[in-house]
């Protein structure tokens, strides 16, 4: 049955994906021009001066010269043999260049979950129990504050406080030496040195609605009969409260999986280009305004499948941890 | 605006009696509840947020403050000042004390630049001259609202030819308090725009998928769960990337308005949808059917109406996030581009940090972000209690 539900789930998938593809090469076939126009222009600028046959030369080399479906069919196939085509800009492939960087993504959005998890969780449970407390006061404030600060602002704000405070220079994921490293302990202990900033900054306006979530969960847990029978019949408060209404409350909790982790991959887009972290955000940026179409569309793609993955996720965790949903 | 179906059906006796946890006011007269009309009890249950209260007069202020950005700003946020670079804020003073003893009248301290003749750094001090400010004084010349020429602010200072920075000056010694007050009226009004866009949008697409459900719904349904799941920003950076930056200023606004509400519109899609569902079943829509009203008229003349609230309070929560939107464009220099002004267009100016530790006050803009989305939610969530006054 579970089996079932989910290669159910994952088969919805494939027509998803095939939208999202779309949808990433009509993105990035958008702008006026293409990746020519930007380059001659670029030589224009040093007074260089390409002659129109070996602009034609280039563009059929890069099949820029085709209708806009047989690029669509090209570039599909590739993607599925795993093969992301050649960035014009960096003469490489784009599965070299995107790797590493969806990686370092992918592990600061999940570092930034379970940030957003650990904080969230006991804060919403404190500010439910202690209803209308200073304490849920100060929470439901910071939160709110939390939800209106947008992120890039308080990534400023912070890299403000450590060089004006501690004259530290907090932006970037590794220390200069560690930056070409190959991986070992010491630049991961590296990571973490400056891993928590960005999490801080990407976690605060989730956490925020994950308090509220959490807070009006179990507000409505808590005046169920069944709690005043678990309370007559003696059991202590703190196990009651775990055992039985925060787990109930809990699965909304799971489901908002499916929406925090586009916004975490969004938001690390904004952020990593303030806090200049080399994850993807930056690149693609680049990628875009040079219209390096193949290196912009497979980050596009890639941070739409992202998205689909954190639902999916969501979708199988809820199944399996509440009987109550019906597999449909 | 009443339907008789919903009053009825919303006065159960224990509406009448008011019990202790109604969240409608106590000093009404049970009789006056019995008639009062929707939205006169929307209105009761929206005056007891107090938070909700706050930022609609928050919101009103910011808006106040764009429709007379010109008159308010008391100087041209354009105008470059070789010799104020960076000028720090001044504070007004009010308690003015002279020779004849104490009187009441604004003045700032004047400051004077001084330039370390070693690391060429720029510094102010006072000068411990004031600079008197009087109430619709004379200074810079304008067209309000592009209509007749003045040159009367709101305050501005006595002498024309002394300057005064309220929120101090940028790089190119620009009074940040004028460009801030025009960045409000750009920043507050595109949540404007861009939510009537994503309204009609929501309102069609949700209508349709609420009121045939069936193959039409699931459809929808699907392309709302696909538009969701897009991750916002990576789109709206590619689509902004697609603006070719000479295009002029109101072109531009207009199509990041358009890329900003794209997304807007699938929660209000989705509100409308519900109750549509909801409602489709009630007593007074059947009714209705059953007197062989149109279909038009069903949904405008009887559904419609009864959803007015909950559009709002919808609406009302998706302009913060078309601002914060539109402030996270501009400020990576993908939506509005100088000489347009807006509250991301400042912030890019903090993007340095550099500048921000030499100038904190540039942060001023993104105070104004947070106090008008602030706003905007408290707003909104206590319109959300209201819209529905028969629930509880």
């Amino acid at each position: 049955m579970i089996w079932r539900y989910i290669l159910k789930r994952i088969l919805w998938m494939v027509p998803f994906l095939f939208a999202v593809s779309v949808v990433a090469f009509l993105l990035i076939q958008a702008p006026p021009g293409d990746y020519l126009t930007t380059y001659i222009a670029k030589l224009g600028e040093s007074n260089e001066v390409l002659d129109q046959a070996s602009v034609d030369n280039l563009r059929a080399r890069f099949g820029l010269d085709q209708p806009l479906y047989v690029q669509y069919f090209k570039w599909v196939s590739n993607l599925v043999q795993g093969d992301f085509g050649m960035s014009f800009e960096w003469r490489q492939p784009v599965s070299d260049l995107v790797w590493e960087r969806m990686g370092l993504t992918m592990m600061l959005s999940f570092s930034t979950l379970l940030f957003t998890w650990a904080v969230a969780l006991p804060i919403g449970i404190f500010s439910a129990v202690r209803k209308y407390s200073i304490g849920d006061y100060v929470v439901t404030t910071l939160g709110f504050i939390g939800l209106a600060t947008p992120n890039f602002l308080l990534a400023l704000v912070l890299m403000y406080i450590g060089v004006v405070h501690f004259g530290a220079d907090v932006g970037g994921l590794f220390s200069s030496e560690y930056q070409n490293a190959p991986w070992s302990w010491a630049k991961f202990v590296d990571l973490m040195k400056h891993l928590w900033l960005p999490v801080v900054v990407l976690g605060t306006g989730a956490t925020a609605s994950l308090i509220r979530v959490m807070r009006a969960n179990l507000l409505d847990e808590l005046h169920k009969p069944y709690v005043d029978t678990a309370r007559a019949k003696g059991l202590s408060e703190f196990a009651l409260l775990m055992k039985y209404p925060v787990r109930v409350a809990l699965n909304p909790f799971i489901s908002t999986i499916g929406w925090v982790l586009p916004n975490l991959v969004s938001g690390a887009v904004v952020t990593a280009i303030v806090l200049s972290l080399p994850t993807a955000g930056p690149l693609m940026l680049q990628a875009l305004l040079s219209q390096d179409m193949y290196l912009a569309g497979a980050f596009v793609l890639l941070l739409s499948s992202l998205t689909v993955i954190g639902m999916l996720i969501s979708d199988i965790l809820l199944v399996l941890l509440d009987p109550r949903v019906r597999y449909d | 605006m009443t339907n008789p179906a919903e009053t009825t059906s919303g006065e159960t006796p224990e509406t009448n009696a008011l019990p202790a946890d109604s969240h409608l006011p106590v000093d009404a007269q049970p009789d006056k509840l019995a008639v009062a009309s929707q939205w006169q009890l929307t209105w009761w249950a929206f005056r007891k947020h107090k938070l909700a209260q706050l930022g609609l007069w928050i919101i009103g202020l910011l808006y106040l403050l764009s429709i007379f950005a010109e008159f308010v700003a008391p100087d041209d946020p354009t105008k470059q000042n070789r010799r104020a670079v960076f000028h720090p804020p001044q504070m007004i003073h009010f308690v003015d004390r002279t020779e004849d003893g104490l009187r009441l009248r604004p003045y700032v301290y004047e400051m004077d630049r001084q330039r370390d003749p070693d690391t060429l750094a720029i510094s102010y001090t006072p000068s411990g001259e004031k600079i008197y400010l009087r109430l619709f004084g004379r200074g810079a010349e304008y067209k309000f609202w592009g209509l007749w020429e003045t040159d009367i602010h709101l305050f501005a200072t006595v002498n024309p030819r002394d300057k005064f920075f309220l929120f101090g000056a940028d790089r190119l010694g620009r009074d940040m308090f004028s460009r801030v007050m025009y960045g409000t009226r750009i920043s507050m009004s595109i949540g404007l725009v861009g939510v009537a866009i994503s309204l009609v949008l929501g309102i069609t697409l949700g209508g349709i998928s609420g009121y045939y459900g069936g193959r039409i719904d699931a459809v929808i349904q699907r392309l709302i769960e696909f538009v969701l799941s897009l991750p916002t920003i990576p789109i709206w950076l590619a689509l902004a990337a697609a603006l070719p930056p000479s295009w002029p200023i109101y072109q531009q606004y207009f199509v990041i308005t358009l890329i900003v509400s794209l997304v807007g519109w699938t929660e209000l899609g989705r509100v409308v949808r519900g109750r549509f569902l909801a409602m489709k079943n009630d007593d007074f829509v059947i009714a209705a059917r059953l007197d062989g009203a149109s279909e038009r008229r069903i949904i405008f003349r009887h559904m419609l109406p009864s959803l007015t609230s909950h559009i709002i309070a919808s609406l009302t929560l998706a302009i913060p996030l078309m601002i914060l939107a539109e402030t996270g464009l501009s400020f990576l220099g993908l939506g509005l581009q100088p000489p347009a002004i807006s509250w991301g267009v400042l912030l890019k100016e903090a993007q340095n940090i550099l500048s921000i530790s030499q100038a904190p006050w540039l942060f001023i803009p993104g105070g104004f972000v947070v106090i008008a989305v602030l706003a905007f939610n408290f707003l909104g969530d206590g319109m959300r209690d209201a819209a529905d006054p028969y629930s509880h």
